[in-house]
């Protein structure tokens, strides 16, 4: 079991408000002392693909293929990468919402790889998501009060009285008025409704958020607002975040470190600053490149990618990347690479032979 | 300075909705020079997409219509020229690009058909030549193996190819004039650089004006000239790309610049925010549209809407403060 599972939800969630955070300094930041709260393990998630007359599973798709990955409490590791490398994949099976193919998810020194749904349940308040898309992923038919209200009733805590006052306070931290209670998600803006989706995520004080891209369609205004809810909410309850999301500016801001994925599989890893200044692995290199930088007096120099992901039921031999990398040499067709710490900086681990 | 190509001149486009009409654009007045790419940058709703359908006179029917200004394309007037005749301009010298390539090809006609489709009904020539002549536009737009893929349906093509032939068919006329609204929204980045690489080559190419919609600030920057910043159905501010990075004059501006984060940022920095929402269409306020959000606003900004003045021969404002 973790430790302090609560009984009853403390008060400090509802307690603070979060016009006025307080002024606590940053947790989470690297070389803190820190007790990893998420340990991953050479995690695989392998779907059956079906095909020919009798679809029968012949080949997989190898969504993760063999992830290892730590979060410590207060930290927010910011996992990038393009459409079809994973990412979310990779957050659903880390939420169990898939049981993971092989490998292990130690979350609060428990084993939660292969736990049944009963024996799951006491973790599932601690290990809470926020997804993209606020209008599909709250229900239509329910009112603002009644979808924060759910995870309360779902893990038999408190009263009617005592869960309206806690669905309260929790608009009050994420910055809705009190009379969304009675209204229903189509009544609000997109950046509304995700701080409804931030309300529902925080309400049972969980100790892990994955959030899957949980600002893209957000319009850049409003993106900050939410970004900066993030932040607040992680420094006021010492939150983990694993931030998906394929905006590398956006993963570098909040992210206290960043995992690169290409093709189910890191690719490279460390501080957030440290990959910035210092990518090593050409795709990191490529996807910080690509991103526009909004100066008109910036000059663009850039190295194409040139084609598209490849797929991942049949990846190239080698290092899945060598097809699109600029400076892949033989070896790289043959050899798969391993993620290993070639630098000064251990805890900055690249997989690329170019750097053997 | 290259002469102008479009000149929308206080274009008004409303809606009519069970609720009552809505005004999307209101007054709304920019030029796209010959050559050139003009940005219109802006938020959800803020018009932009509007803007662009109304110069292709694709309003949704009959809902959407033209009420007031001039679209004046090579000095004719678009909103008021026969159906007939904006057929005849439309794919062949104004084109448009979708943001979302799956939805703007047609699933069950293969590639070929949708780029030969456009050279028949604008050009005269034969079936045969249309092929060969679609198999080079494919070929010039990088897809691998053109005489393959003119068979193959759109499903079978990755979003970045797609968003390849979308531009392919858009181009097959050779317009001059190409309207690209969020084309590589729905792209990754390293898609995006290459479609916005290939955009920008095949404008040299062909010396044709680009109209680049987009919400995303680093785009602009990347590919613009000119830009037009939208916001809530009128335009806050336009000048070229340097007046407007280099000196953002409206509020609303300088809080879109500041709130993006940026790659050489302090991470978990507090970001700068514009507070409050974007105020609905149906209820738009008497005066100044941003009022509501501005940190500048003052009495007079809710009783009237100010009127757009110079910050310098390129560059346009619509604030009272501006100047301060």
């Amino acid at each position: 079991m973790p430790d302090a599972l609560p009984e009853t939800i403390p008060a400090t969630v509802a307690e603070k408000n979060p016009e006025q955070p307080s002024a606590q300094q940053p947790k989470g930041h690297a070389g803190a002392d820190q007790t990893k709260l998420l340990k991953v393990r050479d995690l695989k998630m392998h779907f059956p693909v079906k095909a020919g007359i009798l679809l029968r599973a012949s080949k997989s798709n190898k969504a993760v293929d063999g992830v290892s990955f730590d979060i410590a409490a207060g930290e927010t590791l910011g996992l990038v990468g393009e459409s079809g490398c994973g990412k979310s994949t990779l957050g659903r099976a880390v939420a169990r919402l898939y049981e993971p193919t092989a490998g292990s998810i130690e979350f609060a020194g428990e084993n939660i790889a292969h736990l049944s749904a009963r024996a799951l349940k006491p973790y599932r308040q601690h290990i809470q998501m926020i997804f993209q898309d606020p209008m599909e992923s709250l229900n239509s038919r329910h009112t603002v009060g009644e979808i924060i209200e759910e995870p309360f009733i779902v893990q038999q805590l408190g009263d009617a009285a005592w869960r309206h006052k806690r669905v309260l306070e929790l608009l009050d931290i994420v910055g809705l008025p009190a009379r969304s209670l009675t209204r229903y998600p189509f009544e609000f803006s997109g950046g509304q409704r995700q701080r409804i989706g931030i309300a529902r995520s925080i309400a049972l004080n969980p100790r892990l958020i994955i959030c899957d891209e949980p600002v893209s369609a957000l319009d850049v205004s409003i993106q900050s607002q939410i970004l900066n809810l993030l932040i607040d909410l992680q420094q006021e309850f010492n939150l983990s975040y694993l931030f998906i999301a394929h905006d590398l500016a956006v993963v570098k801001h909040i992210s206290d470190r960043i995992a690169i994925m290409y093709l189910g599989k890191i690719v490279e890893t460390g501080a957030s600053e440290e990959i910035y200044r210092n990518a090593r692995h050409p795709y990191t290199q490529s996807l910080i490149a690509a991103i526009p930088i909004p100066d008109p007096h910036h000059k663009v120099q850039r190295q194409l990618l040139v084609g598209d992901v490849p797929s991942p039921i049949n990846p190239p031999s080698g290092c899945t990347f060598h097809p699109r990398c600029p400076q892949a040499v033989a070896r790289c067709k043959v050899d798969i690479p391993r993620l290993t710490a070639p630098l000064a900086d251990k805890t900055h681990l690249v997989s690329c032979h170019l750097l053997d | 300075m290259p002469e102008a190509l479009l000149e929308i001149q206080h274009l008004v486009t409303e809606f009519d909705t069970d609720e009552g009409v809505v005004r999307a654009i209101d007054d709304v007045s920019f030029t796209a020079r010959a050559g050139e790419t003009l940005g219109i940058v802006g938020e959800s709703g803020c018009g932009k997409s509007v803007t662009a359908l109304s110069i292709m006179r694709l309003l949704p029917q009959p809902m959407g219509k033209i009420v007031g200004g001039r679209i004046l394309f090579n000095g004719r007037d678009l909103t008021n020229l026969p159906l007939p005749e904006m057929e005849k301009i439309r794919g062949a010298q104004i084109s448009m690009v979708f943001q979302e390539p799956m939805t703007a090809l047609n699933p069950v006609h293969t590639i070929g058909r949708q780029i030969t489709e456009v050279l028949l009904l604008h050009k005269a020539i034969t079936a045969q030549q249309a092929i060969q002549e679609a198999v080079r536009i494919l070929d010039r737009v990088g897809i691998p193996s053109p005489d393959i893929r003119m068979g193959e349906y759109p499903h079978q093509l990755s979003g970045g190819m797609r968003q390849r032939v979308v531009i392919a068919i858009a181009l097959a006329c050779e317009p001059a004039l190409l309207i690209a609204d969020e084309p590589t929204t729905a792209l990754d980045v390293t898609i995006q650089a290459q479609i916005l690489e290939l955009i920008k080559e095949l404008q040299a190419d062909l010396g044709m004006s680009v109209i680049l919609i987009t919400h995303d600030l680093g785009v602009i920057a990347e590919t613009c000239d000119d830009v037009v910043v939208m916001y809530a159905g009128k335009v806050a501010e336009k000048g070229t790309v340097f007046d407007l990075f280099d000196h953002p004059s409206h509020p609303y501006t300088q809080g879109l610049l500041a709130s993006i984060p940026r790659l050489d940022t302090v991470p978990k920095a507090r970001l700068s925010v514009i507070d409050g929402m974007v105020p609905g269409l149906l209820d738009l306020p008497a005066g100044c549209r941003f009022e509501n959000r501005c940190p500048r606003r003052e009495p007079r900004c809710a009783l009237a809407t100010p009127p757009a003045e110079p910050v310098s021969p390129s560059h346009e404002v619509s604030c009272y403060r501006w100047a301060e």
